[in-house]
């Protein structure tokens, strides 16, 4: 009855991607928030972004939705919407203060997660983008879990060109192999900074293994993009506000269209045409 | 009662709410700082999902051994200044995910802080993974009998990352851990052709919040592209770029940490 009431919520979202990383810290809410702005720019699309990190919830900051909170309707929790098309449900709605923790073990993270699922009531989605919080445990096993009811695309693995991070990515990849999830590609993020005044390039996280083109390359998987370090990315995520709009002219926002374009292009190619029956 | 941490004199956890703010690099850096004034340090690296710990000494290949009173940790160096206990220690391969929901975690930290024969510590760092779950509950309750020193908070400086060290201020409080003070981290980038600083990740966060909270603040640590190539090769930063823009900064968060031991009696 359960797994019946996680699929019927799921019946009416085309496209699934979940945003993951081993590593904390690489940008996995930043690209997310921006890949559902990108999205929904089609006022036809229906997108919607559900933030899973529940210790941690980036998402409400970054879509200049904080201190909103969640309404109950008959047909269940109302999600937030930022823009018509562009509905938002994160933890961090639940909570009345910036300075509540959610000091939960497992058991309990898995029962918000799934009530996420079974109990928002989106309505018609045509992308339902997951911000998930770094590492390989119980919110990613949860996710994938509750999800597996209706069909996931694929996951968006971000990382940062350094060895640090490719070596929790690694992980990373190995845990969608063991789950068989699907990856739609890899993202390099804060791949190289380009000085304002002196317009010469640093290397501030260098790749000193290759970067993500070499672990891909060696782990067969797509390397969608790299994005370039920009301050104003930052800026935009505290104001709550898309960068994509606000710095058009940014190289960085030049290479996050290209991967958005790629990831809907993928999409589109596994279009997913029935509901399977269990 | 004879214990594996009753030779450690000073317990100091390194958290954060937000991932990615450089936890392991101020454990790894703060535990050099100490080791260069003559400490010796151990590192708990309690992070299962993600442990960074050993490549940033480049012992990453070492594996660990068993004695009678438990796990062995792995030595830095032949003068055994620095020795470290890591999960990275126990995989079979490098890129081996650990895909372990909360109950077998909490039992394998639950070992890590009692099974590991440390010996004679000045200090023993607990690095930790982001956030305020299993990992920290059960690190603190395992820690909670022999009082620990107390916290580092890291944070970088942009509103996003605060947002996060705020919840993990209450994590500290309500767990009666005390906060020996905030680090902000990645507070500006000098860039080394024409030394223009661009505050990339903000500026000035870390250091409103630990006044808003009324804890210390114990400095601000520069992007540094010679710290991150120090990391990736496990090399010892504090001795081989003293001259580096994050040196500085390094040396006065293990000064204050030195200083807030004398303060406290043994």
């Amino acid at each position: 009855a359960e797994a019946a009431a996680l699929r019927e919520r799921l019946r009416a979202v085309r496209h699934t991607v979940l945003v993951l990383s081993g590593k904390g810290g690489v940008g996995k809410s930043t690209f997310s928030a921006l890949l559902a702005h990108g999205l929904a720019a089609d006022q036809a699309k229906q997108v919607a972004l559900l933030d899973i990190d529940i210790c941690g919830p980036s998402i409400p900051k970054m879509m200049g939705l904080e201190g909103e909170q969640v309404h109950q309707s008959g047909s269940g929790w109302s999600p937030v919407y930022v823009e018509e098309n562009l509905g938002v449900m994160s933890v961090g709605f639940l909570l009345s203060s910036p300075d509540d923790a959610v000091i939960w073990r497992g058991p309990k993270k898995n029962g918000l997660i799934k009530q996420f699922i079974r109990d928002v009531d989106w309505g018609e989605i045509d992308y339902l983008i997951v911000d998930t919080p770094p590492g390989t445990s119980d919110e990613h096993l949860s996710i994938v879990q509750y999800l597996g009811a209706a069909h996931i695309d694929g996951a968006v693995i971000i990382t940062t060109p350094q060895e640090v991070s490719l070596q929790d990515v690694r992980k990373e990849i190995n845990f969608c192999r063991k789950v068989k999830l699907p990856i739609i590609g890899v993202v390099e993020n804060m791949s190289g900074f380009i000085c304002p005044k002196c317009k010469n390039e640093s290397q501030i996280f260098p790749p000193t293994t290759g970067g993500a083109e070499k672990m891909c390359q060696k782990l067969n998987v797509s390397l969608l993009g790299k994005v370039p370090l920009d301050p104003q990315i930052g800026k935009s995520c505290d104001k709550g506000q898309s960068f994509l709009s606000e710095a058009p002219e940014s190289p960085a926002t030049l290479s996050y269209r290209n991967i958005i374009q790629r990831i809907q292009e993928y999409c589109d190619q596994h279009h997913f045409q029935e509901e399977k029956i269990i | 009662e004879s214990s594996n941490l009753a030779g450690v004199r000073h317990i100091l956890l390194v958290l954060s709410g937000k991932g990615g703010v450089g936890k392991s690099t101020i454990s790894t850096e703060l535990a050099l700082s100490l080791r260069h004034s003559g400490k010796k340090v151990g590192i708990l690296d309690v992070d299962l999902c993600g442990p960074s710990i050993p490549r940033m000494f480049r012992v990453q290949d070492n594996d660990v051994h068993q004695c009678d009173s438990g796990w062995v940790p792995v030595f830095v160096d032949q003068d055994k200044s620095i020795s470290l206990m890591s999960i990275g220690f126990l995989l079979e391969k490098p890129d081996d995910a650990v895909v372990w929901r909360g109950p077998k975690k909490n039992a394998l930290i639950k070992q890590f802080v009692a099974d590991v024969a440390w010996g004679d510590l000045d200090f023993l760092i607990v690095d930790t993974p982001p956030g305020t779950s299993d990992e920290h509950i059960s690190t603190v309750e395992a820690l909670r009998p022999y009082k620990p020193l107390g916290a580092i908070l890291v944070t970088t400086p942009q509103a996003v990352a605060v947002g996060d060290v705020r919840r993990e201020l209450t994590f500290c409080k309500k767990t009666g851990l005390r906060v020996l003070g905030i680090v902000e981290n990645m507070s500006g980038f000098v860039c080394p052709h024409c030394s223009e600083c661009t505050n990339i990740f903000s500026k000035g966060g870390g250091e409103e919040l630990a006044k808003h909270a009324g804890v210390p603040f114990l400095g601000c640590v520069p992007l540094d592209p010679q710290l991150s190539q120090s990391l990736e090769e496990g090399r010892d930063f504090i001795q081989e770029f003293p001259k580096s823009s994050a040196f500085p900064a390094l040396a006065h968060i293990a000064q204050q940490i030195l200083d807030s031991t004398s303060q406290r009696s043994s």
